[in-house]
């Protein structure tokens, strides 16, 4: 069956089963997201690509496409809430895009541009976090986590590893490792994982290849978000 | 003998628990109870055996507050938090009981012995302070008592020992209406449901107006309908009792002395909607109530009521297990529930689908209230015309309240549905009131102005909690012990609420210590608008309902704490450089800064 929804005005086609995000990404038209990925289920936690159908804040990764209704995505209030949501996971970690080797390449970054996200405003947490080092290949800095759960999601559905959880509850909440040093390293994670590959921001970084790739020459640098598509996208080029 | 080896306990608990992994949370906390902590070795079989990753298990672990990785004291204590006790005293207790136990709160003895902390309330504001102690419920917490409780200690008299009165929880019914003012016939229900149909009782309990007593109000002929319509072979009844919303211990009430209408009224479900699991989701808290509720499921075997063969009906199998929550409010919400009661976190599900067709396992799955079930039961056996008489067009029935704080009569009141705030107050004695708290943390606080409203789905809806607060009150304690409540009880899956909760804290802590503008009162404001509309679930929705309590209904508090600079920086700058003053030895004028703002 195919029915019909608009966005914004604009007619999108949508088949049954289909989220009003999985309609939006087949027609072009960019919701912007971060805990979401079509490759994976449905996740629903950023909230980043809440919209308004019927008048009613859902989010559209989750909210299953409904014939004739209306959404609404790029107005200035749900602009407006999407960089307080933004600004909210920068001030809930510490993100320092200057000395950030995922800068230009983040997708935090890149939607927080897009949203028109100027300064972070709100108080920061400035929490104490690790940085694990100990696998040869990949580092985490958990520093940068907002907590997406790409990574569980994919070394679970993915690479069938099972690698990543979370653990702690409320703003405790924390990504851990199935290890019992709970270190990368004693685990059999592997750098071609699709889990090492999905990091929408710096927290899981590919090692030996930090800068390889100057600042001004990175996804983001030159094209937004929107046209761009997500950091998952582009795992393996060179630019 | 040798005592049996960590491993010996957790092989045999998780035998007890049918080998299934959805048993895992049930494991883990009686792992808990016999070491105080979980020991690695049980994660590691339990990892092993259930096929689960050690992560997974440290996750669940670390999600309930009840459940830890090291040890706690021999004598855990763990002081209830809510706002209520605090009014009677807790922190004084708290307090004592550091002092004189020689613990810091939130700590443990150096030798191991004692720990000492705060809890989310336990459920017992009409008889506080109370406390957790290993896990049972001590109330009244006077300074003998505690003295008592501090020689107990000295003399390492083991908790089982301790005199009962120190356990004993009274009802303190003090108003009676349709539910808890008339007998009921054990089996009448049943028999209803068996001689005249489920369509029958579906469109009896429709036509009483029944409605979910938890808050939310969905008609329960319809959830129950949707059930049995739902396809799939297997069906499951669920009944949360998991009371958590501070303030209220109806429930606690009703498992005590109401139980076998429950078990009645989750039976009577079963045969509506074919179902033959059911589960009582109890809270950690209210774990002492165990022994009578298994000992009143099992009279209801006895009498042919539930297990095999239901009133001699061959093919009417069902029975109820009870599984233990573990210090986790969020696992009221219903999908949570049923994700905890499958053994895992305790995070809202995604909806759709809904547990009427996709609940416990995946099976169609009817989860609603202890007072539902109850009056189900009750409705299925005096007719929907009883029930409807009394309350209101959209709300028929009664209410249960769970009244505590400032009252000479706190206890639990039943009420017909639209009765008004003055008629509670005036009947459990409350005077002078400056405020009342409906529904909890997440429902409202009223000023006198609103007092004229009704407990009615269609004006005031709630679980039950009622608390009063005297003109001697200071609003900020109140909206602050609340919030501090969200924080700490937030599941920490979507980022309004995770982030938002902390975030409104920390502004709501700067205008208690009179930093703040209007400016920070916007910032609350957005943020409250933000967690009420993204959040993933009701709690986040919420959650912010006890500031915007506070801006929109005691402006006059706020405005007194307020600077009138339009930005004030959340700390005092001036203060800020007296360690650098210390450090320089300086005390002139340049060595200050006059003013703080930015």
């Amino acid at each position: 069956m195919i029915g019909h929804f608009t966005i914004d005005g604009r007619k999108i086609p949508f088949r049954e089963g289909q989220t009003i995000m999985d309609a939006a990404m087949d027609a072009g038209v960019y919701i912007p997201h971060l805990c979401h990925n079509p490759e994976f289920k449905p996740h629903g936690s950023c909230r980043l690509c809440s919209v308004k159908i019927n008048g009613r804040k859902v989010a559209a990764c989750t909210a299953p496409a409904v014939e004739d209704s209306t959404v609404e995505n790029e107005t200035e209030e749900l602009r407006g809430d999407r960089v307080t949501l933004l600004q909210m996971l920068f001030v809930e970690g510490n993100h320092v895009c200057p000395g950030c080797e995922k800068s230009g390449a983040c997708q935090l970054q890149a939607v927080a541009y897009y949203c028109g996200m100027l300064a972070p405003e709100l108080t920061h947490f400035y929490p104490l976090r690790d940085v694990d080092a100990s696998h040869p290949d990949v580092a985490i800095d958990y520093n940068r986590c907002i907590l997406c759960e790409l990574c569980v999601r994919a070394s679970r559905d993915t690479d069938h590893k099972n690698i990543f959880a979370i653990s702690g509850r409320g703003i405790k909440a924390h990504l851990t490792v199935n290890a019992p040093s709970g270190k990368l390293g004693d685990t059999n994670f592997d750098v071609k994982d699709k889990a090492a590959h999905v990091c929408p921001v710096g927290a899981i970084l590919p090692k030996h290849e930090g800068y390889n790739i100057p600042i001004g020459k990175r996804l983001y640098d030159r094209k937004p978000v929107s046209v761009v598509g997500d950091v998952a996208d582009h795992q393996g080029e060179d630019s | 003998m040798p005592d049996p080896s960590v491993q010996e306990v957790t092989t045999e608990l998780r035998a007890r628990w049918n080998k299934d992994p959805a048993n895992l949370l049930q494991v883990l906390i009686e792992l808990q109870q016999t070491y105080s902590y979980i020991p690695e070795e049980s994660i590691e079989l339990l990892s092993s055996k259930f096929k689960l990753t050690r992560a997974h298990i440290e996750g669940v672990i670390g999600f309930y507050s009840f459940l830890y990785t090291s040890p706690r004291g021999s004598y855990d204590i763990l002081i209830s938090n809510n706002i209520v006790d605090q009014m009677l005293g807790s922190q004084d207790i708290a307090n004592l009981l550091s002092e004189q136990l020689g613990v810091a709160i939130g700590g443990t003895r150096e030798d191991g012995k004692v720990s000492l902390g705060y809890t989310s309330c336990t459920g017992m504001g009409d008889q506080g302070p109370a406390a957790l102690v290993n896990g049972f419920t001590v109330t009244q917490l006077t300074r003998e008592r505690v003295a008592q409780i501090v020689s107990l200690i000295g003399d390492q008299k083991s908790v089982s020992d301790w005199p009962a009165e120190f356990f004993s929880i009274e009802d303190n019914i003090q108003r009676r209406d349709l539910l808890l003012g008339n007998e009921f016939e054990s089996g009448s229900a049943i028999s209803a449901s068996l001689s005249q149909g489920p369509e029958q009782i579906l469109q009896q309990l429709e036509e009483s107006g029944l409605r979910g007593r938890g808050g939310a109000g969905f008609k329960t002929a319809m959830k129950w309908r949707f059930c049995r319509n739902a396809p799939g072979n297997e069906r499951v009844v669920v009944c949360n009792a998991d009371e958590g919303e501070p303030g209220t211990f109806k429930d606690r009430v009703l498992l005590q002395s109401y139980i076998s209408r429950l078990i009645e009224g989750m039976t009577l479900c079963a045969s509506v909607i074919g179902a033959s699991q059911g589960f009582i989701y109890l809270r950690g808290e209210y774990r002492y109530l165990v022994p009578q509720i298994e000992a009143a499921l099992q009279e209801a075997r006895d009498e042919n009521l539930l297990g095999v063969g239901i009133l001699d009906q061959p093919s009417f199998n069902f029975d109820i297990q009870i599984h233990l929550g573990a210090g986790a409010y969020i696992c009221g919400e219903e999908s949570s529930l049923i994700e905890s009661l499958e053994g895992k976190r305790g995070i809202p599900r995604i909806r759709p689908p809904f547990p009427v067709t996709s609940g416990y396992l995946g099976l169609p799955t009817v989860v609603n209230n202890v007072e539902t079930f109850i009056a189900a039961a009750m409705i299925a056996s005096n007719g929907a015309e009883w029930f409807k008489a009394k309350g209101t067009e959209e709300s028929c029935g009664t209410k249960i309240l769970s009244v505590s704080g400032d009252c000479a009569r706190p206890g639990i009141y039943e009420y017909p549905m639209g009765t008004s705030i003055e008629t509670v107050l005036a009947d459990c004695g409350a005077e002078n009131v400056q405020a009342v708290q409906i529904a909890g943390p997440a429902g409202h606080l009223l000023p006198a102005e609103e007092f004229n409203r009704s407990i009615a789905y269609e004006d005031m809806a709630t679980g039950g909690s009622f608390m009063v607060f005297g003109q001697q009150r200071d609003v900020m304690d109140i909206v602050s012990n609340f919030t501090d409540f969200f924080v700490h009880e937030s599941c920490g899956f979507c980022t309004p609420c995770r982030v938002g909760s902390s975030l409104l804290k920390k502004r709501l802590d700067k205008v208690i210590v009179s930093h703040a503008t209007t400016m920070d009162l916007d910032t609350m404001r957005k943020l409250s608008a933000l967690m009420r509309e993204d959040s993933h679930c009701g709690l986040g929705a919420t959650a912010s309902n006890p500031v915007t309590d506070l801006m929109d209904r005691f402006p006059d508090v706020v405005q007194k704490h307020l600077r009138d600079t339009s930005f004030e920086p959340a700390f005092d700058l001036d203060a800020a450089l007296e360690e650098a003053r210390q450090v320089t030895g300086r005390t002139d004028p340049g060595a200050h800064i006059k003013g703080g703002g930015v």
